[in-house]
């Protein structure tokens, strides 16, 4: 794979955008607020060809955020040692600023599930997750952030509460924490809480970026509001309201825009990123 | 043949091969373009990525095996032969041993 | 059963219950909400199966690709979490698929897709110098080793699957006839292309991938088919930038 330079070690404090390859052209001629962008990490692990030699050259220009989503930290089987070395060459080779993970299961045995899946808050969860993050930072030699999950149902076993569980990861592991403000609207939504209290009592000292998204309305059995966390739609105003809520306890931060279902023309997207830097100027 | 009939036949094959050859200027042109295809129709090459999205598009649901005629194989009139033997002809063995 | 053994057990079946330790806001079961999971899993990967296998989709519709990569996503959830590679058990599982069993042509079909996207995904390489074919002498020559590109892929069919490439994805091309087409696909930049083989060349390039000098190649090419024109096959391979090198021991 090809060399490239050493650079900055962590975001800047501007919007970023999900890179999606239909975007490549338009988004090197014309990247309007965006100043750096987030690719998944398991989608450059090929040999080679055109999706290496595009991060190559998006490299030149943008910060690279490696956002991971197959390493299944909360899984209850050990890490897959194979993608981990697969993660470290890429991480070696595009020395992003930033490496990021979900607080979540995909893949149990030798089986993938392609989906980031639930945890329960309990002891023996904390115990798993923050020994497969030490693993994780010892073997990329770098603090990794860890993402909260979209939330649509509890476990009954869970004997803490997100919050809680995220501030311990963070104590237990140093790692830094990755505030998806569309899942909190989702998850408060879905489970009937209150998303400022989710806010007032997540540990925001810890963050290193924020993600806002769209999501899907749907009901459940009994006619209450599910949310699905689609990443198929604009950002609505109730969450861009929530990062200004975010934003005003920390100061400025990298700010993520995630579009992944029903991508739209790079226009829309980079209108969602400039609605993303108004908002870091408030 | 004998060996030094052989070679001469394969050095001649190789000359007119590469006599046939144009520049690869044009080749060594296309290896920067890094963008989207201009055609776009070999992007799909790329195959499935990943996703941190969920989805409300239902689909989870159904185990019908009956299927429905709307692909292009309707158009193409390929009946199935006995290990395709018909339209590999006499002069092209089945066998697909390779030299040890 | 662990807990995400048993989580695991209705995302791919949508005949268990879902598992009664889940629960809404209120402590409710969780019924459906346990669904959004399987959705999201059944979807996503019968998405990465359109992704993954464009000539299938297209040669028997979206509605029957549906039917088909439900079942396979079923049986044969992915191994690994890089999805690019995903579906390599399809062109095995389709003639075993009774409905699709008639269309003999579908497993070579579902090989080319993936092919297609191994090529896609492999290494880089510079491109392939022809001058020592002209520098060597010919005995040289015949004991010279070319290696192929390692984004070149080759697939032997009895089936005419270059025409049903060709008939589902160029303008104008013809339908496809009843005759056997081996394919070669090659990158020369970034963009996989298939090549209709012409007779003999699928041998030809066999052996030189599997090692065998430029002599060995030819003489098991003519061996396997009389019709086989080295001329024809290399201007094909170097047309197509199938080479990656040639090694002699002249050439160090």
């Amino acid at each position: 794979m090809l060399d490239t330079p050493p650079r900055l070690d962590r975001l800047p404090n501007t919007p970023g955008v999900g890179y999606k390859p239909q975007h490549f052209n338009d988004l090197m001629a014309d990247p309007g607020s965006v100043e750096w962008i987030e690719v998944h990490a398991e989608n450059y692990m090929g040999d080679g060809g055109r999706p290496l030699a595009q991060l190559a050259a998006l490299s030149e220009r943008f910060a690279i955020s490696v956002h991971g989503v197959g390493l299944s930290i909360g899984g209850e089987t050990p890490l897959d040692l194979d993608h981990l070395a697969r993660l470290k060459r890429l991480c070696d080779w595009i020395k992003p600023a930033s490496f990021s993970e979900h607080l979540a299961w995909s893949t149990h045995g030798a089986e993938f599930m392609n989906d980031l899946l639930p945890l329960p808050y309990t002891e023996a969860t904390l115990d798993r997750v923050c020994d497969h993050i030490n693993q994780v930072q010892d073997v990329l030699g770098r603090q990794m952030i860890l993402e909260n999950p979209s939330s649509y149902l509890v476990f009954a076993e869970s004997t803490l509460s997100e919050t809680d569980f995220l501030d311990e990861v963070t104590h237990r592991t140093n790692c830094g924490l990755l505030l998806d403000v569309n899942n909190v609207f989702v998850s408060s939504t879905n489970l009937s809480v209150s998303p400022q209290t989710y806010l007032d009592s997540y540990p925001m000292h810890r963050v290193g970026e924020f993600h806002v998204g769209g999501h899907d309305e749907d009901t459940d059995d009994h006619g209450a509001p599910l949310l699905i966390d689609s990443h198929a739609a604009p950002v609505t105003d109730p969450v861009w309201t929530l990062l200004d809520m975010a934003l005003a306890k920390t100061g400025p931060m990298p700010v993520l825009v995630e579009w992944d279902t029903d991508v739209p023309d790079w226009s829309v997207l980079k209108a969602e990123a400039a609605h993303a830097a108004l908002a870091l100027t408030k | 043949m004998s060996h030094a009939m052989k070679s001469v036949a394969i050095a001649g094959a190789v000359a007119a091969a590469l006599s046939a050859q144009t520049t690869t200027a044009e080749a060594a042109a296309k290896e920067k373009c890094y963008g989207v295809s201009l055609a776009g129709e070999n992007d799909c090459a790329a195959g499935p990525g990943t996703t941190c999205a969920g989805t409300s598009v239902t689909d989870y649901q159904g185990n019908a095996w009956t299927l429905v005629d709307a692909g292009t194989c309707e158009e193409i009139d390929l009946p199935q032969m006995a290990d395709g033997t018909d339209r590999r002809g006499s002069l092209e063995p089945q066998d697909r041993d390779l030299p040890a | 059963m662990t807990d995400q053994a048993s989580f695991r057990q209705g995302l791919l079946d949508p005949a268990q219950p879902a598992p009664e330790n889940l629960l809404d806001g209120a402590a409710a079961p969780a019924g459906k909400r346990y669904d959004v999971y399987r959705n999201n899993v059944t979807h996503s990967l019968i998405e990465a199966m359109k992704a993954a296998f464009p000539l299938i989709h297209k040669l028997i519709g979206a509605q029957n690709f549906s039917t088909v990569a439900t079942e396979y996503v079923r049986t044969h959830p992915p191994r690994s979490p890089v999805m690019m590679f995903y579906g390599t058990e399809f062109p095995g599982f389709l003639p075993n698929f009774p409905p699709l069993a008639h269309i003999g042509y579908l497993a070579d079909a579902a090989r080319l897709d993936l092919a297609l996207r191994q090529s896609y995904h492999a290494a880089d390489t510079a491109a392939f110098d022809p001058a020592p074919l002209q520098t060597l002498s010919p005995d040289a020559l015949m004991d010279a080793r070319v290696s192929l590109a390692p984004a070149t892929r080759l697939i032997a069919s009895n089936w005419p699957l270059y025409d049903i490439w060709a008939f589902n994805n160029l303008t104008n091309a013809q339908k496809p006839q009843s005759l056997a087409q081996d394919v070669m696909i090659t990158r020369p930049g970034f963009d996989p292309a298939p090549h209709a083989l012409p007779p003999g060349a699928f041998q030809w390039l066999t052996a030189l991938a599997d090692g065998s000098s430029f002599g060995q190649a030819h003489d098991f090419a003519l061996n396997k088919n009389p019709n086989f024109d080295l001329a024809v096959g290399l201007s094909l391979a170097l047309s197509t930038h199938a080479f990656a090198k040639i090694d002699h021991k002249e050439l160090k």
